[in-house]
């Protein structure tokens, strides 16, 4: 039988605020435990939460980035349940009326199957602390300096029809919120946690198929993986004459297989209630647009301005628009060396090279976009070969310096003068009595696949500064020459 | 609407309270009667009202995104139980 995929994602967005949603406490992160947990963060008696007027900005930016609808009136509630690290029993959040109604976002896969997909809403909530389990005498150790951050949780309707458009989303959804600088995307560190919603059905059937929930997926390789997995469990049983169950299932990424996170299926129970402590937000039109007065331009807009602007090709314009710090970077060293599509080819290349290696954010870089500009201003006006940029590359990236401090201090500087450079392949020539006898023996039309060897020995002799172009001319010149 | 004694006890379970058996009816008629008020209530024809989300008739005030809050963990931790290596110690727990 034919199956057809259907997954909705829920991904939780950390806000990129100073302080926590309802407090004032810091919410940087890696600082010592509870050492940013306020007494309104550890739910003291007494303490009122007081609303952070920059988590609702940024939550309207999203809103306004994804095109949606923006709840003018937005209520806060009571979502109910017992662990140790939600120290009121509840977790603050929206339900009914959300800060962000209906949008969507148009996506493509690598492949290049287009879509859009339907954001049902998302809402404003607070984020739990961190229980760590390691052995502290069989006991459980609380960090809350997490508790009470700001998070903005995109709930999308069912419309993702493979892993692929799934880890799509998750991208372009990470390139929006961190262009608009409300969250800085780091996976690796939690601030962008994806919940994956999977079902099978027969293709053709309307009716959805039992789904299950894979929990905090940390990382767009692993969306594609964890709901690969689990898309064949659920094919595998079915096929199998079983039934999927609607559960919560985690996906382990060693051994690659998704299980089952509650031994006892148990309907959750919420309880949902407006909150007491907090009154409904208001906001009217002229706070919506001040603030679509401030956006940036969003990721599908530059994309398609590289494009026409740089003449990119749709994969480039899409790979360097997706991270800010990154299409950033590009623009200032197409604004440096005035040509962008070697630009496009360094960012892309040796400069993507060597953050992968390093593990590096192109925010870190150590070569900055000024330093990139100026090397390739170098091998367009033919000071340097691109072979020998890469090695000026290698020197700014490990040693620091502009492009021609180190082309002077490495004599890296290109040989153009004529004379110098006739007087190697002169060498060159008298030394090489055996290929001067082949090259006059060939045919003529084979001739010029045979300067290979010169070219090699002249570039052997000036380290590989002599101009490609000027050798290839004197030496076809003076060869010739010889078969006369 | 109606409880029952498996909805005494379901709702006792989820608000983490400890109920003696012998209670549970005696429980059960309370919150009945408390919901046949709801009934009562929801009787009522709304057709037009705004839900009213809170009895105060404000709206939420806003904070500007500014530390207010000083490291406070050592008076803070002075109340808890067991803390350790500046973590607060609980039952060990494992979803």
């Amino acid at each position: 039988m034919e199956w057809e995929v259907v997954i909705g994602l829920e991904i939780h967005v950390q806000l990129a605020t100073k302080t926590k949603i309802f407090s004032g406490a810091s919410t940087a992160f890696g600082a010592e435990p509870n050492t940013q947990a306020c007494a309104v963060d550890l739910a003291l008696p007494g303490t009122l939460p007081v609303f952070n007027e920059n988590a609702l900005r940024m939550a309207v930016m999203f809103g306004l980035a994804v095109n949606a609808e923006i709840g003018k009136r937005s209520v806060f509630e009571r979502k109910n349940y017992f662990y140790p690290d939600l120290p009121k029993g509840y977790q603050t959040t929206q339900l009914a009326e959300p800060i962000v109604g209906p949008g969507f976002v148009d996506i493509e896969t690598d492949e290049g199957v287009q879509r859009r997909v339907r954001i049902h809403h998302a809402h404003l909530e607070e984020d739990a602390g961190k229980s760590l389990h390691e052995d502290f005498h069989g006991m459980s150790g609380i960090d809350l300096n997490r508790a009470g951050t700001p998070l903005v949780e995109i709930v999308s309707e069912p419309d993702m029809r493979s892993s692929k458009e799934a880890a799509a989303y998750a991208r372009k959804i990470h390139a929006i919120v961190t262009t608009l600088g409300i969250c800085d995307g780091n996976m690796a560190e939690g601030s962008m946690r994806c919940d994956c919603n999977v079902s099978v059905r027969p293709k053709g059937q309307e009716e959805l198929g039992t789904r299950t929930e894979l929990k905090n997926i940390n990382s767009f390789r692993f969306i594609e993986r964890a709901i690969d997995t689990e898309v064949a469990r659920q094919i595998d049983l079915i096929e199998d004459g079983g039934k999927v169950v609607q559960e919560t299932r985690l996906y382990d990424p060693d051994k690659n297989e998704t299980r089952s996170m509650r031994s006892k299926e148990e309907a959750n129970d919420y309880r949902y209630f407006p909150c007491p402590d907090l009154l409904p937000v208001i906001i009217d039109d002229s706070y919506i647009e001040a603030i679509r007065e401030t956006l940036p331009e969003l990721p599908d807009a530059r994309r398609d301005r590289f494009m026409s602007e740089y003449s990119l090709s749709e994969y480039d314009a899409g790979v360097l628009s997706a991270y800010r710090p990154q299409a950033d970077y590009y623009e200032q060293v197409v604004k440096q060396s005035g040509d962008a599509k070697l630009a496009a080819n360094w960012v892309m290349g040796e400069l993507a090279k060597f953050l992968n290696q390093n593990d590096t954010d192109i925010k870190d870089s150590p070569v900055s976009a000024e330093q990139l500009g100026g090397l390739l201003v170098r091998i367009k006006d033919n000071t340097i070969s691109g072979n020998i940029a890469k090695k000026v590359f290698e020197i700014m990236w490990s040693k620091g310096g502009s492009a021609d401090e180190i082309i002077e201090a490495e004599g890296l500087k290109q040989v153009t003068d004529t004379g110098a450079i006739e007087k190697i392949v002169d060498e060159v020539i008298a030394n090489a009595d055996k290929q001067v006898e082949q090259y006059k023996a060939a045919e003529p039309d084979k001739r010029g696949k045979m300067i290979g060897f010169f070219m090699g020995q002249v570039m052997k002799a000036t380290g590989g500064k002599a101009n490609p172009g000027a050798v290839t001319g004197i030496l076809k010149q003076k060869l010739d020459a010889l078969c006369d | 609407m109606s409880l029952d004694r498996s909805d005494v006890e379901q709702i006792a379970h989820l608000a983490r309270l400890q109920i003696d058996a012998a209670d549970i009816d005696s429980y059960g008629q309370s919150l009945n009667s408390i919901l046949s008020l709801v009934d009562q209530m929801q009787a009522t024809n709304t057709e037009g009202v705004e839900p009213l989300a809170h009895p105060l008739d404000a709206v939420q005030r806003l904070r500007a995104d500014e530390v207010t809050e000083s490291n406070q963990r050592e008076v803070l931790q002075s109340v808890a139980p067991a803390t350790e290596e500046g973590l607060f110690l609980v039952p060990k727990v494992i979803e």
